[in-house]
């Protein structure tokens, strides 16, 4: 199994998710992104690597420059993961709130 | 639409912070866990158990159409402090997964609102994820945090 390729293990690192969040608004070669961080360039061109492998980015040849950016369909894969737990309790809670809004009103 | 649930499941650690503000006075919202009757219509399950007193305990019985039973849970009651906190354990019985530690705490708003405070302590990191379903659940919400951070960067 290779681990880069778990979106999850992906979205663990803080830089990552940080580089995510750069091109949520635009695409960006990798030295623009590289500008962003403290970090050295060929760190971020690993993550950029890992991203791209795992499919949460998509690379995108614009003459001489390469450009990165998000794979939407892949970010809402992680997004619809977190879902079931978050609307579990929602759900309950929702519940909740009527039953006790019910209760209310009946005394 | 915006979930009223907030899920904060910082990373690499052991537990979990459930927040959610109620369109409900804080005694409406205290009486929804105190009354066996109550917590029976909102969790879906049967109570067969429910001291809501220190050294206390309750029990949870959960039955598919058929009247079979098909999750059981239960817990210890350590502290209950009406319109204030819960502290309880909390095991689902025949699964693998280890007793939980649940901080349940209970806030005035406003005459009207109300807001309750989940934290949950897992046995490890590991079962956390594992609960959660998602080993990186925090992603997204993060993901907004760091969306503002970086920003306000830029600016």
């Amino acid at each position: 199994m290779n681990l880069r390729r778990d979106v999850f293990q992906a979205i663990a690192d803080p830089t990552r998710r940080a580089i995510l969040l750069l091109l949520s608004t635009q695409s960006m070669t990798a030295g623009a992104i590289a500008s962003n961080f403290d970090t050295a360039r060929p760190t971020v061109s690993k993550h950029l690597q890992i991203l791209t492998e795992c499919e949460l980015l998509n690379q995108e040849q614009n003459g001489r420059e390469m450009y990165y950016h998000l794979n939407p369909n892949k970010l809402k894969e992680i997004a619809d993961f977190i879902e079931p737990f978050q609307k579990m309790w929602d759900d309950r809670f929702n519940k909740l709130e009527d039953i006790m809004k019910a209760y209310q009103s009946k005394k | 639409m915006e979930r009223k649930t907030k899920i904060n499941a910082e990373e690499g650690k052991q537990e979990l912070l459930i927040t959610r503000e109620f369109d409900l006075p804080l005694e409406l919202l205290f009486k929804a866990y105190e009354e066996a009757e109550i917590v029976a219509q909102w969790m879906g399950t049967k109570v067969v158990k429910l001291e809501n007193k220190k050294h206390g305990s309750y029990q949870f019985e959960t039955s598919d159409p058929h009247g079979n039973v098909v999750f059981r849970s239960n817990g210890t009651i350590h502290e209950f402090i009406p319109n204030q906190k819960i502290t309880r354990t909390f095991e689902m019985e025949n699964t693998p997964f280890p007793i939980q530690l649940e901080y349940l705490e209970f806030e005035k708003l406003t005459d009207t609102t109300s807001k309750l405070t989940m934290h949950v302590i897992y046995k490890s990191v590991d079962v956390r994820n594992q609960i959660l379903q998602l080993p990186f659940a925090q992603g997204i919400n993060m993901a907004h945090d760091r969306l503002q951070n970086v920003a306000a960067n830029l600016k």
